[in-house]
């Protein structure tokens, strides 16, 4: 009952003026800079750390500026799933996925009803990490100690495990494009051997990696956009929706139809949020993955399914909160925008870490009832910004595709400032045409850029640990089981595949 | 289409080999060091740093065998199709938009960002688009200066200027 | 891309020198657009945080006319922002951010051509500390303890550190080869999963800065054992140099502000005085006690010699350990 009470006067503090107008301006810019192709919640929270100086000197605290930056994260969650939606481009890396079903939806006229799940989905999954968060953070905190790296890499080779069906029916090209994206994942610097490799032509550039917004951009907001541009012949209206109250409120009523999206990406998102590992990012591709095997009509997911919005959305809010929680019960950061927070409550002069709850009470709880208010600020913003987004989609498609191309190459060049990076982009935005013509599935690369390199420096960290011997990953308590279910997961297709050969 | 397929499918197996090539690739400060000497397992640590990219490049290279092989039998779509890869619409598309992409990236190392998004938009839009003069001048300059504000001044991530940089420089002087 | 950049380089240079000269005296430098800031590692890392935090200084304080932007370069442990450096466009509007990888990534990465001392030398703004931590579960409270515990395990005896042939590397080859352990190394991508592992006990001992493993510490998780350091940290008063315990070996992590190479000596001398009063203030300080840095500002030809006798002490260290040749 305590916590209920600290959480009581937590959310009563955050709904002063001045902490609710931080909140409200946070939220407003995060949703700008989410939307922003390249940009993510990251970008938001790192340019704008300076600025929370003056806040602090103004509030006298380190809780308006903490509920400031924690704003800004929130609305750049939401903020990430509108461009995916409405231009087709990853807003964010969280958001990806959001872009396997919100874009079909989007061409086939129903932006709206893409745009109205997510902002739904996106606040239950936030909501429900907050109670999560609220209730056991410290019993979360211990979990998060228990992942070493085998159990990391075991949850790697799940996520695998629940990609296996997102491929096309081309296995040979399915398999091409997974484990082209587990070696482009590689390139770069290695941290193990403490070697560069993969340096094509010695040019340094490469030795940061290819990074996954650079193929994520490319594939989506160039090749698609080009192959978009020459299927249609230019004859392309995106949208038809005409938005009033009654659609607002028709599509609100359609939503629990996404019930089971937004459940599996809240839990799983939360869940992998909280292990200090990689963040929103693997968190919605997982959910993504999962809602998909265990849909009743898996076939309809890549075509538009409101599961496959939901379930991304929920995710990334969720794993969002989840990752505050290792950030202040361990002062371990679980994502890079965590990573900037963390940094941030260094300056302020807080000390992050296990006894953070029991000693800055004063700043836990506001923070904690922040999170609550600017989830519902972030709906109520969403919601009401709705008719502008679509009003993007109804511009001419020949002013709307050199405005995304435009968005892309600028976007990939402010993700990384490196010009180097907007040229690879291009690159595999034209060989990501040719091959989509071909029918070579993309999604899957785009998927292994993510999680290739957490699976790597995990297993050889890991085989490190056991002197090379494999069984580590199986005869630990918490990697064991998840091993076992990976494996069966991934075996599962083959079994069922040879079982309908024998039978004729 | 069919042609397309196969030789998709080389060209992408031998990006695999040269994949495989360089993953091999020892330390650059030792000069001593055997090419392919990292691939394998090294006992009592486990993978070495070639292990990962050789091997799922091998994988990537025997995919592309067994699309060559699923040509050969005609099994895909693609390789039963008599379309042809590129229609001569889609070419002269690829040509316009995709030469253009490349032209916006090479004008970005003299012109900055600014000065290539400006005259990207006016060639699209006026010569692919066939928009009015006055839409595509609006557009073309809104969207970079629009741009100047939300990246340069608001977002404190300082775009590359080229030549056109001394034209900031009172910019600057005022906003930042 | 490299011709082109050249000729930008040299006009572009130009320009700025024209416009320069014709505004303001030579001598008196004042920067006339945003400062390339690179931070030479990723984000929210050791080097990250105390950037941002130089940033936020500059910023509230009203120290420069020109923002300074931070640019995170952590591509090949450094070698991209020293490349970035070397290439740079406009060495006067462009300052790096360092750590110790400012010596040792151009000794193991010979390709890069980078000579770190054409670069400019702004200010080093402190020295990072370094203890070994373990575990409090393991009961172990003395580093003669350590010593016994570690030879009895061999190989079982795990040390987690940041990247391999990096400062918590240096540090753990100094203690096997001393000492005659055979503790085994696993390199972490950052600080703080290492400080994370150690708490949770997947590894048995660290090699962290004070500022990574001091919420466990306060937590009373982890113990720290050995200062790696000449005198004695305020901050841990029971906690003995390794010196003391008759080890002769020390280890800092240098701090600095670094200009590219070619920065005019008129830019030196205005970004050395800016990093000063950053240094000086009251921010600074305070940062500086609370995470145990060690170190006073040191700059010009003090923070050269300084960088050749840390490159000629790296340069045994990685051909002792058999890093480079």
């Amino acid at each position: 009952m305590e916590i209920i009470t600290s959480l009581g006067d937590g959310v009563l503090q955050a709904l002063q003026p001045f902490n609710l107008g931080l909140a409200f301006l946070g939220v407003v810019v995060g949703l700008f800079v989410g939307a922003m192709p390249g940009l993510g919640s990251v970008n938001g929270v790192a340019i704008l750390l300076p600025f929370t100086f003056v806040i602090q000197d103004i509030s006298g605290s380190a809780t308006a500026p903490m509920i400031f930056l924690a704003a800004i994260y929130y609305g750049a969650m939401y903020g990430g799933a509108i461009s995916s939606i409405t231009l087709g481009i990853p807003g964010a890396s969280t958001a990806v996925a959001t872009t396997f079903d919100g874009r079909p939806l989007a061409l086939a006229g129903k932006a709206d009803k893409a745009l109205i799940t997510a902002a739904l989905a996106s606040f239950i999954g936030g909501t429900v990490a907050n109670m999560l968060f609220t209730g056991f953070a410290p019993a979360l905190a211990s979990i998060a100690l228990d992942f070493g790296n085998p159990e990391i890499f075991a949850l790697m080779l799940l996520a695998f495990a629940t990609f296996i069906g997102l491929g096309g029916d081309d296995i040979p090209k399915t398999i091409f494009s997974i484990a082209f994206g587990l070696v482009l994942a590689t390139v770069g610097f290695d941290i193990v051997s403490g070697e560069p490799r993969l340096i094509f032509f010695d040019i340094t550039e490469f030795s940061h990696g290819i990074r996954f917004l650079v193929l994520a951009i490319g594939v989506y907001g160039i090749g698609e956009m080009i192959w978009t541009i020459n299927t249609s012949q230019d004859n392309i209206t995106m949208t038809e929706a005409k938005l009033g109250v009654s659609t607002v409120l028709r599509e609100i009523k359609a939503f629990p139809k996404a019930w089971k999206g937004t459940a599996i990406g809240s839990a799983l998102g939360f869940f992998v949020g909280i292990l200090p590992a990689a963040g929103a990012t693997p968190g919605s591709l997982m959910s993504y993955g999962v809602a998909k095997m265990l849909s009743r009509n898996p076939e309809r997911f890549g075509k538009g399914d409101v599961d496959g919005i939901a379930a991304p959305e929920a995710a990334n809010n969720s794993a969002s909160s989840g990752a505050m929680l290792p950030m202040m019960t361990l002062g371990i950061p679980g994502s890079p925008t965590t990573a900037v927070l963390l940094a941030g409550m260094v300056i302020w002069g807080l000390q992050p870490g296990p006894l953070l709850f029991s000693e800055q009470p004063d700043f836990v709880w506001p923070l904690i009832g922040s999170f609550y208010v600017s989830n519902v600020i972030a709906l109520a913003v969403n919601l009401a910004c709705i008719p502008v987004f679509l009003w993007m989609l109804r511009m001419p498609f020949t002013i709307l595709a050199p405005l995304i191309f435009v968005l892309s190459i600028v976007g990939t060049y402010a993700a990384y400032q490196n010009t180097f990076d907007v040229w690879l982009m291009v690159m595999f935005g034209l060989g990501a045409y040719f091959l989509r013509i071909l029918d070579y599935p993309l999604a899957p690369a785009v998927l292994a850029i993510v999680l290739g390199p957490i699976a790597e420096p995990k297993l050889r960290q890991s085989l490190l640990l056991s002197d090379g011997d494999f069984s580590i990953f199986l005869t630990r308590p918490i990697a064991g089981p998840i091993t076992v279910l990976a494996i069966i997961l991934i075996l599962l297709p083959l079994v069922k595949l040879i079982y309908r050969k024998l039978r004729g | 289409m069919r042609r397309a397929e196969l030789v998709t499918a080389v060209l992408l197996g031998l990006l695999s080999i040269y994949l495989m090539w360089e993953a091999g690739e020892g330390p650059s400060w030792d000069p001593d060091s055997v090419r392919f000497a990292n691939i394998g397992m090294i006992e009592d640590e486990g993978p070495g740093s070639g292990f990962w990219p050789f091997w799922l490049a091998l994988v990537m290279l025997a995919s592309c065998i067994w699309t060559g092989v699923n040509w050969w039998r005609r099994k895909t779509p693609a390789s039963r199709s008599s379309v042809p890869f590129l229609t001569p619409h889609a070419r002269a598309m690829l040509f316009q938009v995709g030469g253009s992409l490349i032209v916006f990236m090479g004008l970005t190392h003299v012109l900055g960002y600014y000065g290539a998004m400006f005259l990207f938009l006016i060639y699209y839009l006026r010569f692919l688009g066939r928009h009015s003069l006055g839409r595509t001048l609006s557009i073309a300059a809104g969207v970079p200066v629009f741009s100047f504000f939300f990246f340069d001044v608001a977002m404190r991530i300082v775009l590359p200027k080229g030549y056109l940089e001394p034209l900031f420089i009172p910019l600057y002087d005022i906003f930042l | 891309m490299s011709i082109m950049t050249f000729g930008k380089n040299t006009l572009l240079g130009a320009a700025a020198v024209a416009i320069s000269t014709a505004f303001v005296p030579a001598q008196a430098f004042e920067p006339i657009k945003p400062i390339d800031f690179v931070i030479m590692a990723g984000q929210g890392g050791g080097a990250d945080k105390m950037a941002r935090l130089m940033q936020s200084i500059v910023e509230k304080e009203n120290l420069a006319p020109r923002p300074l932007v931070p640019t995170n370069k952590p591509g090949g442990t450094g070698a991209e922002a020293l490349v970035h450096m070397n290439s740079a466009s406009d060495p006067d509007h462009t300052i790096m951010v360092t750590l110790n990888s400012f010596f040792t990534t151009p000794l193991r990465q010979p390709g890069l051509k980078v000579d770190i001392l054409e670069f400019a030398p702004v200010g080093r703004m402190a020295e990072d500390t370094f203890l070994l931590w373990v575990h409090k579960d393991t009961g172990i409270t003395s580093f003669e303890q350590f010593l016994a515990e570690a030879k009895k395990r061999g190989r079982g005896w795990v040390m987690g550190g940041t990247g391999k042939n990096s400062e918590d590397n240096i540090i753990t080859d100094h203690l096997n080869n001393a000492y005659g352990l055979k503790i085994k190394y696993i390199p972490y991508k950052g600080g703080g999963a290492v400080a994370k592992d150690l708490a949770g006990q997947q590894i048995t001992s660290s090699v962290n800065n004070p500022s990574e493993a001091l919420g466990f510490y306060e937590a009373g998780n982890v113990v720290p054992l050995v200062a790696f350091t000449d005198e004695w940290l305020p901050m841990f008063p029971d906690v003995p140099t390794l010196k003391e315990l008759g080890g002769d070996f020390s280890y800092f992590m240098q701090r600095a502000v670094v200009g590219a190479p070619g920065m005019s000596d008129a830019a030196l001398a205005y970004y050395t005085a800016l990093f000063d009063k950053v240094y000086k203030s009251d921010a600074w300080q305070k940062y500086k006690s609370s995470k145990s840095l060690m170190g006073d500002y040191l700059a010009g030809d003090g923070l050269k010699d300084y960088w050749k006798v840390q490159r000629d002490r790296h340069t045994k260290i990685l051909k002792a350990s058999g890093a480079i040749k």
